[in-house]
This record gives C-alpha cells, structure tokens and sequence, in this order.
C-alpha cells in the first residue's frame, strides 16, 4: 500500500473514516471465492476486483451464450461459445491489475467443493441451480466459511450472510425437486435485478472483510425491483438444519446433490473387456487407467493413460478424446472416476464408459 | 385485519402481492384458509414468517400481524 498508483486508485474509498487505509489493507488481504460467473456473479467480480480485494476465484463450467448477454455484464458478443471464467479474468485483470484471479473451469461437486472453497476467506453463492447451492451451503457449514448467498427470479432478489452458525438449511431445510421452482431461464428475469442482488452480494463481501456497517447476517433480505420494496426477516438456527445436513467431510462426499434434488443420475455405463476392445477398434478412444502408479499389472494391450483417480480432477483437460474409458484393478475406482468426469465435463457431451471387473476382466479377455 | 404477503413465484398461484384477511387464529387455520382459496399452494414450496420471523410450528396469529409467505429462489 505504500506505493503511490495503489492508494491513488483507492483513494475516494480510503478517505470514508470509517475504511480508510486499514479497511484497504483488509481487502488487499482477503480472498473472495465467486462460484457462478452468471447474471449475480458478473456484477459481484466486477466490484470486488475495482474495490481491491487481493484474490479472486471464479468458479464456472459455461461457456458464454447470446442469451446471457443481456445481463452477464462482463461478456460482450466476441465471447459467444468461450469460457466464461477466461472471458471474465480477462476483463478483471484489464481493469485491475494489482489483483490476483485464480479460475476454475468446472462445475462444484461433492469431490471438488472441499479443495476449492477451503482456500478462500468468504463464498459468494451466484449459481442457478439448487443442487449447487444446497452443495456449496453444506460444505460452507462445514468449513466454517461464511457464505455469502443471493438468488433471483424475475423481478425479485433474495440475499444473505450465513455465518455465525446459521446456514441455507435454516430456512429451508430440504431442497426443492428439479422443476419445482423455476430457475432464470424458465422464470425470465429483468437484466438489472442480478446487477442489483450481485452489487449487494458484493457490499455484504466488503462490510464483511473491513467490519464495518452491519451485515445481513440471521437476516434474509428479499428485494422487489418492480415495487422497490425491501423485506427483511429474521433467520435463527434450527435443530432440523444439523439433522438434514452432511457434518462430516467424508458425509458430505457421500451426498448425492443431484439426486436430493430429483435430478436423476447419469446412467453408469459399465462395458466388458470384449466391448472395450470393439471400441478401441472402430473409435478414437482414450483408454484412462485411475489406479495409483505402483499398481500392476500394468497394462500393455491398449494405449492408455495414467491419472490416479486422486488427481483427476487436475488432469482432466489430458482426456482429449471424445470416448473415454475408464479402467481400475476391479471396476469400483473407475465406476467412480467416470462419475466424476461426466460431473467435471458438463455439460459437455462425451461417451464416458468404465471397465466391469477391472484388469482382471482384460486380462482374463485377452488370454481367451 | 391481518395482512398476508406473497413473493416470488407464489403471486402467479394468488394473482396478487398482498391479500387482507379477517380474524384467523393461527398459522395453521391461516393455510387452510389460503389453501382453499389457491388450492395449487398446497404444492408450492415455501416458508411462512409471522411479524418477520419464520415459524415452523402452530403460531397463534393476533390482530395486525404481518405474514409472509417466502418461497426458495434458484436463479442466478
């Protein structure tokens, strides 16, 4: 901060007596993950990467579309069919380059949610979906991290700061089955409603890092753009939000978000050693064996490639080809790897298959 | 009288932001009430604040109450 350009940029913030320079070197210090570069996430990076808040995430597996356009503000037609988190750290980093930003390229999941969100000071909730937001809540609960949540729907915004042991699942326990409520591209919504709740989502972000003001903390705040009417209830902890709740990392791992939310799992394609190798005959496959790399035997019929299921998530842009087959010592870790790919590609569209029986089956299939 | 508010979604089932109501004694004589003028409510997701503050439980409801019916928002 002793550098000139630096107190120069934030200068109109850093003259409030209640910011000031110690309120700036809070922000340069604090770390802000912003899962969903949508219509609420736009507006929330946008303000906190001008604000100075020394690094952000993004999280986000779209592409951008011309039907985000209207209200995703960081994107401009040139974007159409780029990533939104390349498209988004672009723009950021133009606009402020004293800041660090960190992007992810894929969608939170049971398996990834821990890694990403446990490096990070604050959560900002943008997503579309409840399957992501009761995720992202549980695993937030369990780390301790406030989460920072808004929401929208046509005209209407919602917003809050669960923290201090108060979480999503105090007001609503259980989440609604897909299609019972309507999400933005069902419902509609007005463009400047998520530039609205993303400006407040980043308020609450700031008067959070620098302590001042009051936050929405066990207060839900509801917001009508049509009739400017604000409504605040109150939001108390419940003993049915701990009962309904993973507690436990490892119980979280074992949520099936998608299912809990009455989205019905992708089918679990198993193959057999004789299937795989018509495949590896008449397509381009790429053949991924997820055991650790002292396993054996290893194997020497199929070209293939080595990614310990532990590190899949890191080295899924290696898998080039658009039929995958996973591969382990029995069928179990692959079943698991290709779940997690399908969860870590989408929404793209790939024929992701796993081996039934494991090397056994092929060896066995090849000595026949 | 008693003032009954309505968000998001739910004012596509009621047609309306706000409704006066009568004498009703508590939240749950309050859902049959409105469950039978909007029979679709009965499968709507929401939670129910008497005075701004949720109740989950049988409350009784006074003269000059405000209540609110908030249902959950997935869009972002």
């Amino acid at each position: 901060m002793e550098h000139k350009g630096l107190t120069e940029r934030y200068q109109r913030q850093i003259q409030l007596k209640e910011f000031g320079v110690a309120g700036q070197l809070k922000l340069s210090q604090a770390s802000v993950l912003v899962v969903g570069a949508g219509g609420l996430g736009c507006p929330a990076l946008l303000y906190l990467a001008a604000a100075g808040v020394g690094k952000i995430g993004i999280v986000d597996d779209g592409l951008v579309e011309m039907s985000n356009l209207h209200r995703q503000v960081l994107y401009g037609t040139q974007d159409i069919g780029k990533k939104k988190v390349t498209c988004a750290k672009e723009v950021l980093q133009r606009m402020n380059d004293d800041i660090e930003i960190e992007v992810f390229a894929a969608r939170v999941t049971s398996f990834n949610a821990f890694e990403i969100i446990a490096a990070y000071d604050i959560i900002i909730d943008g997503t579309d979906n409840f399957q992501s937001r009761y995720l992202i809540n549980d695993a937030c609960a369990i780390l301790n991290k406030p989460l920072v949540y808004g929401a929208i729907s046509r005209y209407e915004g919602q917003v809050s700061v669960f923290t201090s042991g108060i979480n999503y699942r105090d007001i609503f326990p259980y989440p609604p089955k897909d299609g019972e409520v309507l999400n933005c591209s069902e419902a509609g919504v007005l463009n400047v409603l998520p530039g609205f709740i993303g400006n407040l989502l980043a308020n609450e972000c700031i008067k959070l890092i620098t302590g001042i003001g009051e936050v929405l903390i066990g207060k839900l705040l509801v917001y009508n753009i049509l009739s400017s009417y604000i409504y605040t209830i109150e939001i108390s902890p419940t003993e049915r939000s701990a009962q309904v709740r993973p507690l436990s990392k490892a119980d979280f791992e074992q949520v099936d978000y998608p299912s809990l939310c009455g989205i019905e799992a992708p089918r679990q394609d198993e193959i057999s050693a004789d299937e795989l190798n018509s495949l590896y005959s008449n397509r381009e496959v790429d053949v991924v064996d997820v055991r650790e790399d002292f396993e054996l035997p290893k194997i020497s019929h199929y070209t293939h490639i080595r990614i310990p299921l532990s590190s899949l998530h890191k080295e899924i842009s290696v898998i080039k080809k658009d039929t995958v087959v996973f591969v382990c010592q029995s069928g179990k870790r692959s079943l698991l790897a290709a779940q997690r790919y399908r969860e870590l590609i989408s929404p793209q569209s790939k024929a992701v298959f796993s081996l039934k029986g494991g090397i056994a089956s092929l060896e066995a299939g090849i000595k026949r | 009288m008693l003032r009954v508010l309505f968000f998001g979604q739910l004012t596509d089932i009621t047609g309306c932001t706000q409704l006066e109501l009568g004498t009703v004694g508590d939240t749950d004589s309050l859902e049959n009430v409105l469950r039978t003028q909007y029979p679709s409510l009965a499968q709507a997701k929401y939670v129910i604040t008497v005075d701004r503050k949720i109740v989950r439980t049988k409350t009784k409801i006074a003269a000059g109450m405000e209540i609110a019916l908030l249902p959950p928002f997935s869009g972002g």
